[in-house]
Order: C-alpha cells, then sequence, then structure tokens
C-alpha cells in the first residue's frame, strides 16, 4: 500500500510540471489545446492525489503501523471515528490533505470557466498547479506521509486525546478548505494581471469561491473555538493565540474583498484595491499555513522541528515580490473607471468598513508577528499578551458593527438628508431603546459592552427594516402571503438578503462576545466532597466523586483508561437548576517502563468539562482530581511489582473504588457566562447567510441554461 | 475648493491619521511588550514590576497545590537555573512534570507570582514520537 502512495507523489509532481508548462505555452503561443490540456492535467492531479489520501486514510483505518505517520498519530486504542480524522493531526498527513483539497476545489474553479477568459484560467491553472507542485514537493522532500519502518511496531502511540472531540474531525478539513479556496482568487488575480484583462470579470468568475473560502475558514474559525472552549478546559473560546490569529487575518481581507468588489462590479472603482486584497489574501492563507508548520512562533499548538521554515518563506517572498510586481506593473489599466462622489454614501462606508477590516488585519498581523519584529529590532524575543490585542480590537470591532448596520441602507453615490432621514429613523430608535433599557437594569459601567449591545441593536433595526420594506413591496406588487412573499424576496435576490443575513449573524455573535467577556463570573476553587462555593449567584456543591474504568459504554468514549470526576449540584437561590459530571480521562502512555498499572494511566490527561448551556447563560465546569494521594500511589505501586502485563485494569478498579470511598479534595474551574450560546447562533445565523448568498439565483441559472442550449444550437447549426 | 484640492485633502488627513494610529501601534507594542527569556536570563535580567515571559520545563518534583495556588519551578531546556513560580488560574490539561510550559511572571523579592491565566503548555496540532523519557513532543 505505502508503495502505491509513494508513486503517487512523484507521479503528482510531474503532473504539476507538465500542466504548469501545456497551461504557459497554450496561453503564449495561442494554441488552446495545450492550454485546455493543462487543465485536464489538474484534473488528473485530483485523482492521483484522491489515491494517495486513500491509501493513508485505509492505513490509519487498518491500524498499519508499518507508516510511520500512523504509528506516530493513532493507535489500536483509538475509536474508529477519530482513527480516521487522525490523518490531518501530523505534519505529513495535514501536508496531503492540503493538496489534496487544493487540487479537488482547482478542479471545480477550472471546470466552471472551462469555457470563458481562457488566457487568464491558463495563467490561473499554472499558478494553482505551482502551489500544488509546491506542496507535493514538501512531502517527497521533507515529511512524507508514505515513509514506513520495518519491522512495523506492535502498537501506535495514539491520537493525542485532547484532539479527540467529534469538531476535531472537521475543523482541519474546514480550515484547509478555506486556506485552498484563498488561493483561487489570487491565481484567477494574478491570471487577470498577466493576461491584462483586469475588468471585472475575472471578479465575476472567481466571487463564489473568494465566498466560499470566506464561508469555510470562517466555519474552521468557529469550529475551533467551540473545541477550545468545549475541550480544552480553561472556558475560553480566543486567546489570540498566533495560529487562531493566523486564520483570522486571510477571513479579514477576504471580508474587505466581498464588500469592495460590489463596487468595482457598480461603478468600476477600486480595482487596484481589490486586486491587492484578493492577492494579499491568498498570501495571508499561505502565511497561515507557514506558521502552523513552521514552529517559528511560539503558539499554543505547533511546536516541533522546524524543517518547513525556509522553503514557506521563499514560497511567501515570491508571492509578495510577484504580487508587488504585478500590480505596479499594471498600474495604468488598474485606474479607477469613476471617482467617490460623496463621503455620505455606500461606496465610502464600504471603503470605511474596508480600511476598518484592513486596520483590524494588521493590528493582528503586528501582534502576532511581534516576537520576530522585536527581536530584530532590539534583540530580544517579545511578545505582546491579550490585553494588547484587547486594547485595538475592540473600538475596531465596534466600528465594523455600526459599519455593517449603515452599508446596508445608505444610498448608493450620494446619500441626501432625507434618504438619511427615511433609512436612519427605525435603526437608530432601535439603538435608543437598548441603550435606555441597559441603563436603566443597572449595568452602566461597562461602557463598552454597552456600546456594543447598542450596535447591535443598530444592526438589527437597520436589517430588518430592509426586510421588512422589501417584503411590503412584494406583497403590494404580487399580493402574496406574507411567508411567501419573504421567501420569494430573498430568492429574487440571495446575494443581497444573504449579506444581510450575515450582518445579522456578526452582530449576535458580537453581542455574545462583549457579554460573556464582560459579566463572566469565574471561579477557581478546590472542593471536598458535601462543600460548596459560589459563583456569581449560583452555588455549586460537591455531591459525590465518580471514578470509572474501560468507559468504553460511555456516550463520548474516547479512549481513556480511567474517568474520575464529580457530581455536582448547582443552584440558584436555593432552587435546582442543573447537576453537572465533569471529569478527567486519564490514558494509557504506551510506555511499559510506567509500569503494569502506571502506563495505563500514565499518558496525557484530558478534562471533560460539563455544562449547563442556556439562552441566557452558561454554568461550565471543569476538575482536575487530585490521584496522587499516598493510598492511591500505593495502589499503582503495588500493582506494578505483583500483577501481569495485562492485568494492570485489575489495580485500575481497586484504585477507583479507594478513590469512591476516601475521595481527596478536587480542584474545580467553574465559570458562569452569559449569552455565551449567542456566539455559537450568530455563527450559525452567518453560515445560513453565507449560505443563501452563495446559492446560485434562479436568474443566474436560467442564464446558464440558456447559453448552454444556445451554444449547442450554434454547434448544430455549424454541423448543418 | 476644487474637486481635485478636495481630494487631496482628503489623502492628506487620512494618510495622517493612518500614521499617527501606526505610530500609537508600534509604540504601545514595545511599551507594552513582555520579553521572552529563559529562567537563567530573567534571574540576570529581571527587574520588579515588569512582566517577562518565561519558557522552560517543569521541575520534576516541583509540583504543589497550595489551595487555590499552584507552585512550580521552571528550568531552562537544557537544565540548570531553575525559578519558583506561584501561579493561579486555569492550568491547561497537558501541564505536568517534566513539560515545556510559557508563563507571564513578575519578579517579586525572591520568586516570581506567573500572572492569572497566562500559562500555557504545548498543545497537539503537531507532535511525534518523542525521545526517550518523553512520551510526546508538544
Amino acid at each position: 500500500m505505502a508503495d502505491l502512495g509513494r508513486i503517487c507523489l512523484p507521479l503528482a509532481l510531474l503532473i504539476c510540471v507538465y500542466g504548469i508548462g501545456a497551461s504557459i505555452y497554450g496561453v503564449r503561443s495561442g494554441r488552446i489545446e495545450f492550454s485546455d490540456s493543462g487543465r485536464r492535467a489538474v484534473y488528473a492531479l485530483a485523482i492521483v492525489l484522491s489515491v494517495a489520501f486513500a491509501v493513508l486514510e485505509i492505513a490509519f483505518l487498518r491500524n498499519d503501523f508499518a507508516f510511520n505517520t500512523v504509528a506516530d498519530t493513532s493507535s489500536r486504542t483509538t475509536p474508529t471515528f477519530y482513527r480516521a480524522a487522525a490523518v490531518w493531526s501530523s505534519q505529513e498527513g495535514s501536508l496531503l490533505l492540503w493538496a489534496w483539497l487544493l487540487s479537488l476545489w482547482s478542479s471545480l474553479a477550472l471546470f466552471l470557466v472551462r469555457r470563458r477568459m481562457r488566457d487568464i484560467a491558463a495563467y490561473a491553472t499554472a499558478i494553482l498547479l505551482g502551489f500544488g507542485a509546491f506542496f507535493i514537493s514538501l512531502m517527497i522532500f521533507y515529511a512524507s506521509p508514505f515513509s514506513t519502518t520495518n519491522p512495523a511496531p506492535a502498537e501506535g502511540v495514539g491520537l493525542d486525546p485532547l484532539l479527540r472531540f467529534p469538531t476535531m474531525m472537521i475543523h482541519p478539513p474546514m480550515l484547509y478548505s478555506g486556506y485552498t479556496l484563498c488561493t483561487i482568487p489570487l491565481a484567477f488575480g494574478m491570471g487577470a494581471l498577466l493576461a491584462r484583462r483586469v475588468d471585472a470579470d475575472w471578479i465575476k468568475a472567481i466571487r463564489r469561491f473568494a465566498f466560499a473560502a470566506w464561508l469555510f475558514l470562517g466555519i474552521g474559525i468557529l469550529l475551533g473555538a467551540r473545541w477550545s472552549y468545549a475541550e480544552l478546559g480553561w472556558g475560553g473560546y480566543w486567546g489570540w493565540d498566533a495560529v487562531e490569529n493566523a486564520s483570522l487575518m486571510p477571513w479579514l481581507t477576504g471580508t474587505a474583498f466581498l464588500h469592495s468588489l460590489m463596487i468595482q462590479e457598480k461603478r468600476g472603482m477600486l480595482k487596484v484595491w481589490n486586486v491587492s486584497l484578493v492577492l494579499a489574501t491568498g498570501t495571508l492563507a499561505i502565511m497561515g499555513t507557514f506558521l502552523v508548520r513552521s514552529g517559528i512562533l511560539n503558539s499554543i499548538h505547533a511546536f516541533g522541528g522546524a524543517t518547513l521554515g525556509v522553503p514557506f518563506v521563499a514560497l511567501i517572498g515570491v508571492l509578495i515580490a510577484g504580487s508587488i510586481y504585478l500590480v505596479v506593473l499594471r498600474r495604468e489599466m488598474l485606474r479607477s473607471q469613476h471617482r467617490l462622489d460623496s463621503l455620505l454614501s455606500r461606496e465610502a462606508i464600504f471603503l470605511g468598513n474596508n480600511i476598518v477590516l484592513v486596520a483590524l488585519c494588521f493590528v493582528i498581523f503586528w501582534g502576532t508577528y511581534f516576537p520576530l519584529i522585536s527581536e530584530a529590532f532590539t534583540g530580544t524575543e517579545a511578545s505582546v499578551g491579550p490585553p494588547w490585542f484587547d486594547r485595538y480590537t475592540v473600538p475596531l470591532a465596534l466600528l465594523l458593527v455600526l459599519l455593517s448596520g449603515i452599508g446596508p441602507v445608505i444610498a448608493w453615490r450620494r446619500a441626501t438628508f432625507a434618504n438619511a432621514r427615511r433609512n436612519f429613523a427605525a435603526p437608530l430608535l432601535s439603538a435608543l431603546v437598548t441603550l435606555i433599557v441597559l441603563l436603566a437594569a443597572g449595568v452602566a459601567h461597562k461602557t463598552l459592552a454597552i456600546a456594543m449591545f447598542c450596535c447591535a441593536a443598530f444592526v438589527l433595526g437597520s436589517i430588518g427594516q430592509e426586510f421588512f420594506r422589501g417584503t411590503r413591496a412584494r406583497r403590494a406588487m404580487a399580493g402574496e402571503p406574507l411567508p411567501l412573499a419573504l421567501v420569494a424576496l430573498v430568492r429574487r435576490n440571495r446575494r443581497r438578503y444573504g449579506g444581510y443575513v450575515v450582518h445579522l449573524g456578526i452582530a449576535v455573535l458580537f453581542v455574545g462576545v462583549a457579554a460573556s467577556s464582560s459579566f463572566q463570573h469565574a471561579v477557581e476553587q478546590r472542593l471536598s466532597v458535601g462543600s460548596s462555593t459560589h459563583v456569581g449567584k449560583y452555588t455549586v456543591r460537591y455531591v459525590r466523586p465518580t471514578a470509572t474504568i474501560t468507559p468504553k459504554n460511555d456516550a463520548v468514549h474516547t479512549g481513556s483508561t480511567l474517568n474520575v470526576g464529580a457530581v455536582l449540584d448547582v443552584s440558584k437561590g436555593g432552587r435546582h437548576v442543573a447537576t453537572l459530571r465533569p471529569s478527567e480521562g486519564f490514558y494509557d502512555s504506551g510506555e511499559p517502563a510506567q509500569g503494569t498499572v502506571g502506563h495505563l494511566i500514565g499518558g496525557q490527561a484530558v478534562s471533560h468539562i460539563s455544562m449547563s448551556a442556556g439562552v441566557t447563560r452558561d454554568v461550565w465546569t471543569a476538575i482536575a482530581p487530585d490521584i496522587s494521594t499516598p493510598a492511591l500511589q500505593r495502589i499503582i505501586t503495588i500493582g506494578n511489582r505483583t500483577l501481569p502485563a495485562d492485568q494492570g485494569v485489575v489495580a485500575l478498579a481497586v484504585l477507583a473504588r479507594e478513590y469512591l470511598k476516601n475521595p481527596p479534595a478536587a480542584q474545580f474551574h467553574f465559570i458562569v457566562s452569559p449569552l455565551v450560546m449567542w456566539i455559537w447562533i450568530g455563527g450559525l445565523i452567518v453560515l445560513g447567510g453565507g449560505l443563501i448568498a452563495i446559492w446560485p439565483t434562479p436568474s443566474a441559472v436560467r442564464r446558464r441554461v440558456t447559453m448552454r442550449s444556445r451554444a449547442r444550437a450554434a454547434h448544430g447549426l455549424a454541423r448543418a | 475648493m476644487n474637486p481635485s484640492r478636495k481630494r487631496t485633502v482628503r489623502l492628506v488627513v487620512a494618510l495622517s491619521a493612518a500614521v499617527l494610529l501606526a505610530s500609537a501601534l508600534i509604540y504601545t507594542s514595545f511599551s507594552a511588550a513582555s520579553p521572552a527569556l529563559s529562567p537563567t536570563q530573567l534571574v540576570r535580567q529581571a527587574q520588579p514590576g515588569r512582566s517577562y515571559q518565561v519558557t522552560g520545563t517543569v521541575v520534576h518534583g516541583s509540583v504543589r497545590h497550595a489551595g487555590n495556588e499552584l507552585d512550580f519551578s521552571v528550568a531552562d531546556r537544557a537544565g540548570g537555573t531553575a525559578i519558583p513560580v506561584d501561579y493561579t488560574g486555569t492550568v491547561p490539561d497537558p501541564f505536568r512534570e517534566g513539560r515545556e510550559v510559557i508563563v507571564t511572571v513578575q519578579k517579586h523579592g525572591g520568586h516570581y507570582v506567573g500572572e492569572r491565566d497566562s500559562l500555557i503548555t504545548k498543545c497537539p496540532s503537531k507532535y511525534k514520537t518523542a525521545p526517550a523519557g518523553e512520551k510526546q513532543n508538544y
């Protein structure tokens, strides 16, 4: 099997080299058959890499520990569901995933434009295959997923327990889909510059892919935040970590592009800006991959050999230099056809939104790469913490949410006073009512949170008004009932109303962020059985301990050998609210040196948090039980000394019984976060809006069908 | 004011604002940053009241819970100088003796107080079988 995988990689590289040559020769010489052949090389690449990926996935599912990457990141005790996801937990597997997704998305993009923009598409093909060649070369020369050891080890190390969480199955493919999709607009942007065709055609062709990249990156970021909140045992969802920031930066520039491209489509303006944003987004996506895989910055995510640093730096250098060269070279063609008429216009608001998004990206870029910057200037590596990020990002986020409410209702070209009064009365009233209610509720001291709630109310008012007016007009024209009119309104203009839903989702998400960060109560407390503590208005009592071995029957079995936890009673004002069961899972280390019993619990220990989630608040708990007491340690020592290798679990049963009989005090982490669920609800609204916007409109489908039948008719006539 | 002059004024104002904001950003990043030091460097350079990010390995046998406080020592990766840290806040799951950690500390007399929730250990986007003594290299 490994041989098949090993053959696939050089074959894939050969296909890339051929495809690059054929595409460039085809477009330079005007021989379309070569450009077409280059495009087909991308399809062939997708097939070959699909085979390679299938080989690796099968090796994981069959526990083929002859593959080094399988032995390093999987084991027989890893549940099947997580074995399948372990493919992309290693460096080699994630590089293969990157290249494979790139080939699939590139095939789709090039297939959709196969009869249009042949010159731009040919250059784009060469650039996309160039990325493919880069990643395949990394696998051939630096980190092969198909390297093997003979004889194969009997057992693997196992997937890291922290990654044994359902969203981890889809988080990396989503993020990598986002990253790879970001390279498609970059390839077409560079292609348009090379082919000297910088009108709005190429933008229309890649619009959907830019949107898909934005959507996938967004889903990936949100899933990562959810994993952090529900699995990592610290109760937070965002920590301004370098790897988190790396995924957020292309998402921000991508968001800016999705707005400014409308100005180029409608008014022929901002061409330099748009092409620069596309190139920056693609480069930031590659930098994101580089950051995760190079180990160049201290991150809670990625450490280890920095073997891939040099090739990535070279690629990023080429991308930045190439982008600047092309934009400068074609600057005459990129001149705007119109000027900004007024600062009170939709164009100006979009431009403002772009500036805020790019400023956010710059702040995050500076903070993320500050350790390298400070080392270069001062000789000492220094880093900035979350308070520094918050100081700049919070006001910018406030401004962004406000602009997302103004943009949809302000007029194109020039807004008049009458127009402003008509469009802004309802949103302003909505913000004002929110402000009065909040002040009456006595939360005046949390200024930034109040400002965010008011901005969100403004957005809600503005989007609500747009839907109301659109539906009313539709009902007046077609006489449809309200639900039908609403559906018809959205169906007729999916991009516009999908975008509005996205704005609404972002506002809801920020309400969740502002409330949960400003009004959170967190307590770290050591408790014995029967004792209790207060968290905000809640009382939490440690009712009894829990300890189970071989928890394969658990609903959320992750392969741990011992689970030690607690049953907690949560009450408010004497009334029972919830029963929580946090625990910590102990995993097999696979190290015989730790002893017959010791190795069974000597691996990673992972918190299994427990929470009572609600639309108004989450009560979140994690436990760090103490199994280092002399009585428990004595059981492990005696077990190590007396039990045969396959009977260690007997001592674990004794240990669990002893823990239940004489439970030592345990360390607990309690958090009460208001409205945190609205972050996930907001995310789902954004996803829904994104899907509405990305779906082809009926008119576009009709246009495509008409064009196809026209082409067929023309072909038939020509033959006749 | 003619349109072209108006545009120039706008551009100058916008650029000046951008330069001012960027300068503030750069200035605060240098003044608010915590230098990343090893325990040996920290012992030599630390000044009371200033934050430092210390990277090192948790010394075997040094971890103790005292109420809600977690006390441990951090040594250079290659061993040698170790500094005592009194820490409160969230302790990440992978934290244990022998692991590499990063924690932001301030010097208080002869010991170092960790900033709340600043303790991070290495997490597993990428890991491999490690050299003897340590199962995984986070």
